[in-house]
């Protein structure tokens, strides 16, 4: 294990808290005077910057690589369009080509008997980087409409600062997004909250990272001592409960005015203490 | 004329499936000899994303010159319309025959854009 690990604060539902201990954890690991990179990879609405308030010092785009078909030299074989897994590709009188759909894999023009397709970029998005005081920060920020968001995570996990401990804010959701943004993380922190719907979510991410073998524990967010559905159902799987962050209206107020919670209740700073010294011991 | 109709089931007997793109049954018809065979579009029923695509390609492979169905998304549209093959509108489940004999009384209109939005990939 690398003196700096990299960590995913993921969750099966959306709103359970995230991005409220992404931030929190890099905020106390920054003031312990460690150094820490907070990496937004919920590229399709990232918010850790409102907490953060990063200043941005590059962007730069993120593309994938799409076919452009020269039909002049075009047989109209057909292994174009066969090749395709994602159907992006059609063969009909001459191939037609679907980018929305295109997850830049290369194989069409790979298959092309006569060369007649080469590849052009096709930006679905960009990322950011920049310093929130002491915390590396990058970003990444799809374009809007674009349904392609895991090539940009990974361009947003390929600006990671191996000097310094990743924290990867994860989308919510358990498909391709989410895998890219926890793939090759050292452990995965599953937030979730005492509902029925934190519950249903939770049990779909643990059938999701289960066969990934990577660590994971749960953070339970807003945690309510008369719903212990979750720290049963972790029980049961095993699954160590890495924290319970009480559910605290004031909590709530200081994330809708974007403000980090340690000025105002101080006791955050224990809890991430805690939260960490779980996540350390298991790494 | 060869056309396709998009089908519940494999006899033209039946209601027509009103999805082109995730539709049971593709039947192709031939309007002069009336003959009708039926094809399994199973692979993009279940298809991720890019049903409409495939089965634009599928109807294009039959040979069809015209396709009869209830809906059309944007990308099967403009699949279809590279096909160079016309899509005809039926606008609620009826028999493939009924289907087949209105279109070829020239009584079912004819899409010029597509009449169902994309899906989420």
């Amino acid at each position: 294990m690398s003196s700096f690990p990299s960590i995913a604060i993921a969750s099966g539902k959306g709103g359970t808290g995230k991005t409220t201990v992404a931030v929190h954890l890099a905020a106390w690991l920054a003031g312990r005077g460690e150094a820490v990179q907070y990496l937004d990879c919920d590229v399709e609405e990232p918010n850790g910057h409102l907490f953060l308030k990063p200043v941005i010092e590059t962007a730069e785009p993120a593309a994938i690589p799409v076919p452009v078909v020269d039909n002049d030299r075009c047989t109209a074989c057909g292994k174009c369009a066969a090749a395709c897994e994602f159907n992006a590709v059609a063969m009909l009188k001459k191939p037609m080509v679907f980018t929305e759909l295109c997850h830049g894999c290369g194989a069409c023009t790979l298959v092309c008997p006569v060369e007649a397709i080469r590849e052009e970029p096709r930006d679905i998005g960009t990322v950011e980087t920049g310093q929130a005081g002491p915390i590396r920060f990058a970003q990444g920020r799809l374009n809007v409409g674009e349904p392609m968001s895991p090539p940009l995570i990974r361009a947003v996990k390929n600006r990671r600062d191996p000097a310094a401990i990743a924290l990867f804010d994860s989308p919510p959701g358990t498909s391709c997004p989410v895998i890219a943004a926890v793939r090759a993380a050292d452990f995965i922190v599953l937030v979730t909250e005492p509902s029925p719907f934190g519950l249903h979510d939770l049990t779909l991410a643990v059938e999701t990272f289960r066969p990934m073998d990577l660590p994971f524990g749960v953070v339970v967010n807003r945690a309510d001592p008369a719903d212990l559905r979750v720290q049963d159902f972790c029980r049961q799987q095993e699954i160590p409960v890495l924290a319970e962050l009480p559910d605290d209206r004031r909590v709530a107020e200081t994330y809708a005015r974007g403000e980090l919670l340690f000025d105002r209740l101080p006791e955050w700073r224990d809890r991430m203490a805690e939260l960490w010294a779980r996540i350390e011991e298991r790494l | 004329m060869k056309v396709v109709i998009t089908s519940s089931s494999q006899t033209l007997a039946d209601p027509i499936d009103m999805h082109f793109g995730r539709a049971k049954f593709f039947i192709l018809a031939d309007t002069e000899t009336g003959r009708a065979t039926a094809h399994d579009n199973a692979q993009n029923l279940h298809a991720a994303q890019g049903a409409g695509i495939q089965s634009a390609e599928t109807v294009a492979k039959l040979g069809a010159e015209a396709v009869i169905t209830g809906s059309v998304g944007p990308k099967a549209f403009r699949a279809l319309q590279a096909a160079g093959i016309q899509i005809a509108l039926v606008e609620a489940p009826c028999p493939g025959t009924e289907a087949l004999r209105r279109f070829k009384d020239g009584e079912l209109p004819v899409l010029d854009s597509p009449n169902s939005e994309g899906h989420w990939v």
